[in-house]
């Protein structure tokens, strides 16, 4: 019998434990103190604490998973997402003690991992990237000739700036020169480098996404998602298929991130991310993520494809069950991601004692969660505490499903984001796909503490 | 003396990351609005500062430790 070790928590460790149980896979889960009786504790076969509630001492803490695993025998280890799923260094470790890495192996990762090679290998595969200087602005170059080629607006931004510092805005053209002047002589004194380069600026973006599976052999994608509405670049609430997308925008992005899939070899389930222009139609890749993502249940509502599943086939086959063809699209899914959050007090997280907490039942109703009533919500991990997933026939009737759903839930004892949730799904920019990436800052009344 | 206390509950750090240096020490002179110390819940992060100027006298709680609104952060020697 073949023994997996899950290195993660909450709603994911659950997850993957009741897939493997199904396909007969024996499974260990590595816990912090405070996790040892959770309810993913109590859904793998085994636990094992590594360490206390801080994650570098316990999720993060690469010697001490380990050792767990070959401790007790373990054949190979699922990482989820967060934590170390996307730690290239983790991933080699695990694979040179001998043990099966569930996920691409950690020269994928870290291709992905590095921004410009990343958009270097997306290029490559013929993924459209966002039109730029590609690399440096050369200082000797005529930056009016390559902005034309760009288009405006455009952002110029330091080569060795990041975390949103040292980015000024481009309108127009006869803005350009001047801000070019002022970012290198900003960029000099602020990182000491005056190295600038340019890129085309999205205005109110869409965030758009493929789900990939490859087996180093085979490479294919489930569709795509919507993931627009974030707050503060979290996700809020994700959908699927991504709605209000050119037949040929969608036909690009699904069919460029399979030969990104490809021009690495990949093997596991992966993520392309895009920014969508929905002015200029146009899609943009931002990245790719080596991973099981949060949001990968709408696809599998929408597929029939458990994808935990197809990740374990990989890891243990070496090839998943379905090919290309095998994949049909049936309605839409939505998927809110509640939180326990205080959306009176600017989002405040909220821990504590999980009092009462009633799901919703019925067809097409599906929860992911990693805690119950009783749970103790710890001040150490993220605020998600659960996922409510509905599947319809249409965009429409999922929308209503799951305001219904979200009106026949109740969480007592800890404050969540459902109020919010509530409110995004009546807005009449969702409705309308009007909303993009920074629709909850731009809407006062969502942001402001009442 | 003024007691800087925490405004909330979560996680004591002194330092802005692993491996970084702490935000200030026992000794230093302080300024209004500096900071000394961040506080971590769910992932979320606040940063603990001095309403006083002067010496920083000592750390009530150490790095890592949990901490609720009220509790003793620093100790601040006014002037």
């Amino acid at each position: 019998m073949k023994k997996l070790l899950i290195a993660n928590r909450g709603e994911i460790a659950v997850r993957i434990a009741r897939t493997a149980r199904d396909m007969g896979i024996e499974t260990l889960l590595v816990a912090s103190e405070p996790d040892a009786e959770s309810l993913a504790a109590r859904t793998a076969d085994h636990v094992v604490v590594v360490g206390p509630a801080a994650a570098p001492a316990s999720y993060l803490n690469q010697d001490a998973v380990i050792t767990a695993a070959l401790d007790n025998g373990c054949h190979a280890v699922h990482p989820g997402y967060g934590f170390l799923s996307e730690n290239a260094a983790f991933a080699r470790k695990v694979a040179d003690a001998g043990l099966i890495w569930v996920g691409p192996d950690a020269d994928a990762i870290e291709m992905m991992g590095n921004k410009s090679m990343a958009r270097e290998s997306a290029r490559k595969a013929g993924v459209p990237v966002l039109r730029g200087s590609d690399g440096p602005l050369d200082p000797a170059a005529d930056a009016v000739d390559v902005a034309r080629g760009i288009g405006y607006p455009l952002v110029v931004k330091a080569s060795a700036g990041g975390g949103g510092r040292g980015i000024r805005f481009v309108n127009s053209e006869d803005e350009l020169l001047e801000t070019i002047d002022m970012a290198r002589g900003e960029a000099a004194s602020v990182f000491g480098d005056p190295t600038v380069y340019l890129e085309r600026f999205v205005q109110h973006a869409r965030h758009v996404e493929v789900q990939v599976l490859g087996d180093g052999t085979s490479f294919i994608h489930l569709g795509d998602r919507d993931c627009s509405m974030q707050r503060r670049s979290q996700k809020v609430i994700e959908e699927a298929p991504a709605p209000d997308l050119p037949d040929s925008v969608r036909q690009t992005i699904r069919e460029s991130s399979v030969e990104l899939a490809r021009e690495c070899g990949y093997s596991g389930a992966g993520t392309v991310e895009f920014l969508y222009d929905p002015v200029n139609h146009e899609a943009a890749f931002i990245e790719m993520n080596t991973r099981i993502q949060v949001e990968h249940p709408i696809t599998e509502q929408i597929t029939g494809i458990d994808l935990i599943r197809e990740q374990l086939l990989i890891a243990f086959t070496g090839a998943m069950s379905v090919r290309q063809d095998d994949i049909r699209f049936s309605g839409h899914a939505i998927e809110c991601r509640i939180n326990a959050e205080d959306t009176d007090n600017n989002f405040f997280p909220s821990p504590g004692l999980i009092t009462v907490m009633e799901w919703p039942a019925g067809d097409g109703v599906r929860v992911d969660t990693g805690v119950e009533a009783g749970s103790t919500v710890s001040p150490y991990y993220d605020s998600m505490l659960a996922k409510l997933i509905v599947h319809a026939d249409t965009r429409e009737s999922a929308i209503e499903a799951m305001l219904a759903a979200l009106d026949g839930t109740r969480i007592e004892g800890v404050k969540t984001t459902i109020p919010v949730h509530k409110l995004l799904l009546g807005r009449p920019e969702f409705a309308a796909v009007s909303h993009h990436s920074k629709f909850i800052e731009t809407v006062a009344d969502l942001m402001e503490a009442k | 003396m003024a007691t800087i206390v925490s405004p909330l509950p979560g996680i004591f750090y002194r330092k802005p990351g692993p491996g970084k240096p702490p935000f200030a020490n026992e000794g230093d002179a302080i300024v209004v609005g500096q900071t000394l110390g961040i506080i971590e819940i769910m992932k979320q992060f606040t940063e603990i500062q001095s309403d006083v100027a002067g010496t920083l006298e000592s750390f009530e709680v150490n790095e890592g430790d949990m901490v609720n609104p009220g509790d003793a952060i620093v100790v601040v020697r006014e002037g």
